[in-house]
């Protein structure tokens, strides 16, 4: 009987690995695709496609592309560009979405349900239908900044980050996790004297890494592939993000090379984000050790 | 150290009428229990007395001020809760201290209250420990500790041992009532166990359906009983209710009997009696006792179960009747299965409801 157990065990576990290995092919192939194409002519790049050679660095292999990327495009201001608006908008939209949900979830008052229902139901409409009306408002708006009282906020950094800070997604994601949170953790806190805002800082926040990572992945990753909003509000090449930059490589030939450089350059700030997440993710999740 | 009076007290959620309407008066220092079943409003008046519940109607009083539209931090209360409630990311010394440091108070102080409740509860060596480092008996330790370390003029108590397993039951309900003792303070203790209420109350509160049925000392009201619900749901095993007739009445004495009982005359305790009325009889199982059946007023019967309990024997008893019957026997007392036999008890022990 053991032998036989053990044997099942075994094959399970050689099942469970293969799927896993499967899966890991699927998503890390176009990677080391684009990565070691990058490193190729144009005409080798192609010649490759049709092997297993595309996913080795085999050939004329050089850094050629990375060089005339940068000569084509400021990729260094638009990496920068994308990750300033991005960054600033992950930390100020988880800011506001987890107080909003803070005062959804703990706080009651008239018209509470009713708002998050509203907000809710914003998830269902697509960014295209709204974009032309948004960015009629955008271009009306005043602006306090260096420069004093200005109106309209095309090309410049906070058109491309203040409408992006609340959204019903990630309201959505603190709401539901908040719900789960023991409410006797709230109702001891208020005994003990503690504010909201207390309450908020000191007991709610502390206990929710696990949704601040999760929330912070998807805004970082909506935020940094941000394409036609700042298509539509930039202008200028000094505001001008990672995704619109692209452009830049799509001309009359396209320079496939150029362009597997150019996305591997852009690709490290979301893979940097992405794992340092996972890491502060895992560890949030071990140190709660909430028990029964 | 403060008073508690409620005065018609109402809670409603929409149509639902939760609390209907309680007068209770809590004394200065006075260990009060709200005991009842499941759904009868007694964490319901609790939450409210801490302020976590809003008043329908009526007056709430804490130490002499209508503390009705207070927070909760200015009511000068301090809760328990039956899952403990500490923090789960503080270290058990930051969990005890966490009314402090809201207060603003210093570092030195914190560490010396907290010291000084650390030593009361024997958790010293907790203190640097978190929460998931703890069994459920040290978790509940922290959660009283949070509470005393402010010092303040009323504790709640909402179940607090309902999660501990019985033997650690039994301790934390002698520390609590230590604690009680030590503190002089007021406290208020919401619980479903009988024996928890009957061994820390100084006054009981038996509460069914949002309305108070009785209130008074344990042992009053495990002697006095308001009505059957208060009969029935203090003391273990619980009372014996018999449906009975009336034979003759005279003033508070009445001779009832039935099918399983020689007449007998008992006192009449809710109600008047009529002859001829039904009413029912309450017997406490510990007032029965095996008599020979040559003395007057028995129950007859036949053992259908005993339980050797070590310190008693409890034996159910089907009467004659059919109506089954409880009755807790000294330890030896022995009874094969099905063995008939004739239960005697004094009279004045007993409960007649002939409401």
């Amino acid at each position: 009987m053991a032998t036989i157990s053990a044997d099942n065990h075994g094959l399970r576990l050689a099942t469970r690995y293969a799927v896993l290995v499967l899966i890991a092919i699927v998503f890390i192939f176009p990677l080391v695709f684009m990565l070691m194409s990058s490193l190729k002519p144009d005409q080798q790049l192609l010649q490759d496609t049709a092997s297993l050679r595309a996913f080795l660095p085999v050939g004329d292999v050089s850094l050629r592309n990375y060089t005339a990327a940068f000569d084509r495009a400021p990729v260094a201001l638009f990496i920068f560009n994308s990750v300033l608006v991005t960054g600033v908008t992950v930390v100020l939209s988880l800011l506001v979405c987890s107080m909003a949900a803070f005062a959804f979830v703990f706080i009651g008052w008239k018209g509470r349900d009713f708002l998050l229902t509203v907000i809710l139901a914003t998830l269902i409409v697509p960014f295209e239908t709204i974009a032309i009306p948004l960015l009629l408002i955008a271009s009306k708006l005043p602006w306090i900044g260096m420069d004093g009282l200005t109106w309209g906020w095309l090309n410049s950094y906070h058109v491309q980050i203040v409408p992006f800070i609340a959204d019903g997604l990630t309201i959505f994601l603190f709401v539901q996790y908040f719900k789960d949170l023991p409410g006797e953790l709230i109702e001891a806190a208020r005994v003990e004297g503690a504010t909201w805002p207390q309450i908020y800082r000191r007991i709610v926040m502390p206990l929710a890494g696990p949704v601040l990572a999760t929330a912070a992945i998807l805004k970082f990753l909506a935020m940094y592939n941000q394409y036609l909003w700042p298509l539509m509000v930039v202008q200028q090449e000094g505001y001008r993000p990672v995704m619109v930059g692209l452009q830049y490589f799509f001309q009359q030939n396209v320079a496939w090379g150029e362009v597997m450089a150019y996305l591997s350059m852009i690709t490290v700030p979301v893979l940097a984000f992405y794992l340092y997440l996972q890491r502060a993710f895992i560890a949030s999740i071990a140190s709660t050790g909430v028990k029964g | 150290m403060a008073a508690i009076t409620l005065t018609g007290l109402k809670k409603s959620y929409g149509n639902a009428h939760v609390i209907k309407g309680v007068d209770i008066a809590i004394e200065d220092g006075e260990f009060c229990v709200f005991v009842g079943p499941s759904g009868c409003g007694k964490s319901t008046l609790l939450r409210m007395i801490a302020g976590l519940e809003d008043i329908t109607d009526g007056t709430l009083d804490i130490g002499g001020r209508v503390v009705n539209d207070l927070p909760p931090k200015d009511r000068g209360v301090a809760m328990v809760f039956q899952s403990y409630a500490i923090f789960p990311h503080m270290t058990v010394r930051e969990n005890v201290a966490f009314g402090l440091t809201i207060a603003g108070d210093d570092k030195a102080t914190k560490d010396a209250k907290v010291a000084e409740a650390a030593r009361i509860l024997q958790m010293e060596h907790l203190l640097d420990r978190r929460p998931s480092q703890l069994s459920g008996g040290q978790r509940q330790r922290v959660a009283i500790g949070r509470a005393i370390v402010r010092k303040p003029q009323v504790f709640l108590f909402d179940e607090p041992l309902s999660n501990l397993d019985a033997a650690l039951r039994m301790d934390m309900r002698m520390e609590i009532g230590k604690l009680h003792k030590a503190l002089g303070a007021t406290m208020v203790y919401v619980t479903h166990d009988q024996v928890e209420a009957m061994t820390l109350a100084d006054k009981i509160v038996v509460l069914k359906d949002g309305l108070v049925q009785q209130i008074g000392s344990p042992m009053d009201l495990y002697h006095n009983p308001a009505n059957e619900f208060v009969a029935g749901f203090l003391g273990a095993p619980s009372m014996n209710f018999l449906e009975v007739e009336v034979v003759s009445a005279n003033g508070d004495k009445a001779v009832v009997r039935n099918a399983a009982l020689d007449p007998v005359e008992v006192p009449v305790r809710v109600g008047s009696a009529q002859p001829g009325q039904r009413a029912r009889l309450g017997i406490r199982p510990q007032y029965l006792a095996p008599t020979p059946d040559t003395e007057p007023g028995q129950l007859h019967g036949t053992v259908m179960l005993t339980e050797r309990l070590g310190s008693e024997t409890v034996v159910e008893v089907q009467l004659r009747d059919k109506t089954p019957l409880i009755a807790a026997l000294t330890r030896d007392a022995v009874f094969a299965l099905g063995t008939p036999v004739n239960l005697g008890f004094d009279p004045a022990m007993t409960h007649l409801f002939a409401d």
